[in-house]
């Protein structure tokens, strides 16, 4: 024992020898989340959107798992609204890694006629009931997310085990208590847990840590060259899903995107941040949360999060 | 920016806190500030806070809105539970655990507590060391917070004197020793006029110590562990079967306490049998010695019975098994916990059945004082109990170790969290045991 502590001592002198790095210390953490949910529930499934944060979170299930397969299938609530780049990696992770993919798609339902297009053409909210159906459907038992405590307000109180009862609801007033890492994934029949492992991540962890491991993104997250016009204080990308409208202008500017979602309301951002170490240097100096800079669901109201997390909204 | 400052930043470390305060001690203010000066709240955010002040008639944009973020809790100006929060300087990352101080405190002060490294505690230098100080210096002793801040805050109400801090420091920090909290740091503040937070306070020369945020910064984040019994709870069985890997099993898990290396001779709990570590691979990557909290996973040389919810340990350092386990717990539950009660209790990866077969007491955090008896525990209240479990456990006490020592009681009907347990003594000091007889504190 005292090789490893006299060879690692140094440095500051105020922490221990057997401190891990603030990126190692959460991603142990996430991978202890990943195992505990393989350990106790039948039929889990992780949300993949082909965002930055579905991709940490299959990278993190990877080397929990390995050199076994990921013992989970994904699902893509695909919007009708994506990014073709964006569905083009997800088709590429799913290949090369044999994985699973369920697809409830939005745009199913719109033409079944059991969803309505909305005035405003954001078809974010209309993501939830394809979702929950989906999670009935295939009887998920557990349901991993990527969202982040640090997103979004009433995002900081959820837990990182979250029971849902069987219309996938949330109820803010009845978590439980989560403590020391004994996490608590009992349910009752048709009831669901959603887990998020990187509930205790920041934007910047996220990209530190897709940095430091090297991962492939899909290349709208760097600066490049996109016709955008403007609605609500974002830029929005031109396309058949509805805009321009009258009176809005098409331009080229040189953008990239901080979320990765739905087109109708991910506004890409001002950016020449070709790299990973240019986009870390320029979220380190933003004055602007990423659901803020880029996310027109949540202005929708105070609450707008919270109120679509109740009802079954990831 | 280089890659050198991409390392840089990724180098360093982590610190989990917890702050503890009643409604009018400025604890918003606080954790206000700490976010505000390390550039945590952002201009949207501070906009978005703006706008629902105007909307509400405030003057002033009320920095409670930025932490309370449930309807609910805006509505009616409370704090509903437990929040996490999180912040960074170049030297250190934050996760902070910011609990409600007037509702349901215990739970969500024992919740907040149950992970942190540090908690901070504060006083108003007006009314000094009150019942409330007393309450979060017992929980803090009973969760073992390795580090305790006093944070004498509303110092510019006293007109920064030394005197007055420094009675309230001497008489806490008696208090605290006395529970066995092994280290106080008390430091006078002003969260409101920023004295001592983020900056050194000029109203405050014959302060010498460090502000809260400097005082975060450099607290050692982890013990010796080289003193520590090593423990491994099994949390899945990783078998590939595939042409690659056909013989590959590894026993997977995130290490509770200690170190653990290749060679190693080794104990599964509960079955007993003995083996050696062939090898350790730490998530993917083989290493030859692996330590506490790092997920890893665990090869043997025999091909011995070992799954979910076994416990890895040093031959030479096993812990007893037992089935009769004696904790003091804290109820977190809205129904009361009764002798008798059917439950399920988790332990590290292990669920296992188990009976309470007896609450021999109920404690005032107050006066410490000990009620004999209960006959059950409802919300919020700390006691002892005496359960019985359907398996033996391997449980270290809590003293000894946060994660072995601690378990959860779960309600086998509906899955709900009913109690946090920690095992053994409760205080390191000898527990000052009232006289029943003039109890006057049983209320019901």
């Amino acid at each position: 024992m005292t090789t490893v502590a006299e060879s690692a001592t140094g440095g500051e002198g105020t922490d221990s020898p057997y401190a891990l790095s603030h990126l190692d210390a959460l991603e142990s953490e996430a991978v202890h989340i990943f195992r505990e949910v393989a350990g106790e529930f039948e039929n889990p499934v992780i949300l993949f959107s082909g965002g930055k944060d579905s991709i940490v979170m299959l990278h993190l299930a990877l080397k929990a798992f390995a050199p076994s397969a990921v013992p989970f299938s994904l699902l893509h609530v695909d919007t009708g609204h994506n990014f073709p780049e964006v569905l083009d990696y997800r088709d590429r992770v799913v290949a090369a890694h044999g994985l699973r993919l369920h697809v409830a798609s939005v745009q199913d339902y719109i033409d079944r006629g059991v969803l309505r297009e909305r005035p405003d053409g954001t078809r974010n909210p209309l993501q939830t009931l394809p979702l929950t159906e989906k999670i009935q459907s295939e009887r998920f038992d557990a349901v991993f997310g990527g969202g982040r405590r640090d997103e979004e307000k009433a995002r900081a109180k959820e837990r990182v085990f979250s029971l849902r009862d069987e219309f996938s609801q949330w109820d803010p007033r009845r978590q439980r208590p989560e403590l020391w890492n004994l996490y608590n994934g009992r349910h009752a029949p048709g009831e669901h847990v959603r887990v998020f492992p990187l509930s205790n991540w920041t934007e910047l962890d996220v990209w530190q840590y897709i940095a430091r491991e090297d991962i492939e993104l899909p290349q709208i997250y760097f600066a490049h060259e996109r016709e955008v016009f403007a609605r609500g204080g974002m830029w929005l990308t031109a396309g058949e899903w509805g805009g321009p409208k009258d009176g809005e202008s098409v331009e080229k500017r040189l953008v990239r995107y901080r979320t990765v979602g739905d087109m109708s309301c991910t506004g890409a951002v001002d950016s020449e941040a070709t790299t990973l170490d240019a986009v870390i240097a320029e979220i380190a100096a933003s004055r602007l949360t990423e659901r803020g800079a880029s996310r027109a669901d949540d202005k929708l109201s105070e609450a707008a999060m919270e109120d679509r997390k109740r009802e079954g909204y990831f | 920016m280089s890659t050198t400052t991409t390392e840089a930043l990724s180098a360093t470390t982590l610190l989990r806190f917890a702050t503890a305060g009643s409604v009018d001690d400025g604890k918003s203010t606080l954790v206000g500030r700490l976010l505000h000066d390390s550039k945590s709240v952002l201009a949207d955010q501070l906009e978005a806070v703006e706008r629902a002040s105007a909307s509400r008639g405030q003057e002033a944009p009320d920095l409670a809105l930025l932490t309370d973020g449930l309807r609910a809790e805006r509505e009616q100006g409370i704090t509903i539970d437990v929040a996490y929060r999180y912040f960074a300087t170049p030297r250190r990352r934050f996760i902070l655990a910011d609990t409600p101080g007037h509702v349901q405190y215990t739970r969500n002060m024992v919740t907040g507590a149950s992970t942190a490294e540090l908690t901070v505690i504060l006083v108003d230098a007006r009314n000094g060391v009150v019942e409330q100080t007393r309450r979060h210096a017992a929980i803090a002793a009973l969760l073992r917070v390795p580090h305790v801040v006093l944070a004498v805050n509303k110092m510019d109400l006293v007109a920064y004197e030394e005197r007055a801090f420094a009675a309230i420091a001497e008489e806490f920090t008696a208090y605290a020793t006395e529970l066995g909290v092994p280290e106080v740091t008390a430091i006078p503040i002003s969260a409101l006029a920023g004295d001592n937070v983020v900056e050194p306070s000029a109203n405050m020369d014959w302060y010498g110590g460090p502000t809260v945020l400097e005082h975060l910064e450099t607290v050692p984040v982890s013990h010796d562990l080289t003193h520590c019994h090593a423990r491994l709870p099994v949390q899945y069985v990783i078998r590939p079967q595939t042409a690659e890997h056909p013989d590959y099993r590894g026993y997977a898990g995130q290490i509770a306490a200690g170190t653990f290396r290749v060679g190693e001779p080794v104990t599964i709990l509960p079955s007993g049998r003995t083996t050696k570590i062939s090898g350790i691979d730490l998530l993917g990557e083989p290493v030859d010695v692996a330590w506490t909290t790092q997920s890893v996973t665990i090869l043997l040389e025999d091909d011995v019975d070992v799954s979910r919810g076994d416990l890895i340990v040093p031959t030479k350092d096993a812990p007893a098994t037992t089935q009769d386990v004696e904790a003091t717990v804290c109820h977190v539950a809205d129904a009361p916990l009764t002798v008798g009660h059917r439950v399920l209790l988790k332990h590290g990866t292990r669920t296992v059945k188990a009976i309470v077969k007896d609450i021999p007491s109920r404690l005032t955090l107050a006066d410490l004082s000990l009620h004999p008896h209960p006959g059950q525990l409802v919300a919020n209240d700390i006691g002892r109990v005496k359960i019985r479990t359907a398996e033996p456990l391997p449980v270290d006490s809590y003293a000894d170790s946060r994660r072995t020592g601690s378990f959860i009681l779960i309600d086998p009907a509906d899955g709900t969290t009913l109690t946090a347990g920690m095992v053994g003594e409760s205080f390191a000091a000898p527990e000052p045991v009232k006289d029943a007889a003039d109890d006057d504190g049983w209320d019901f």
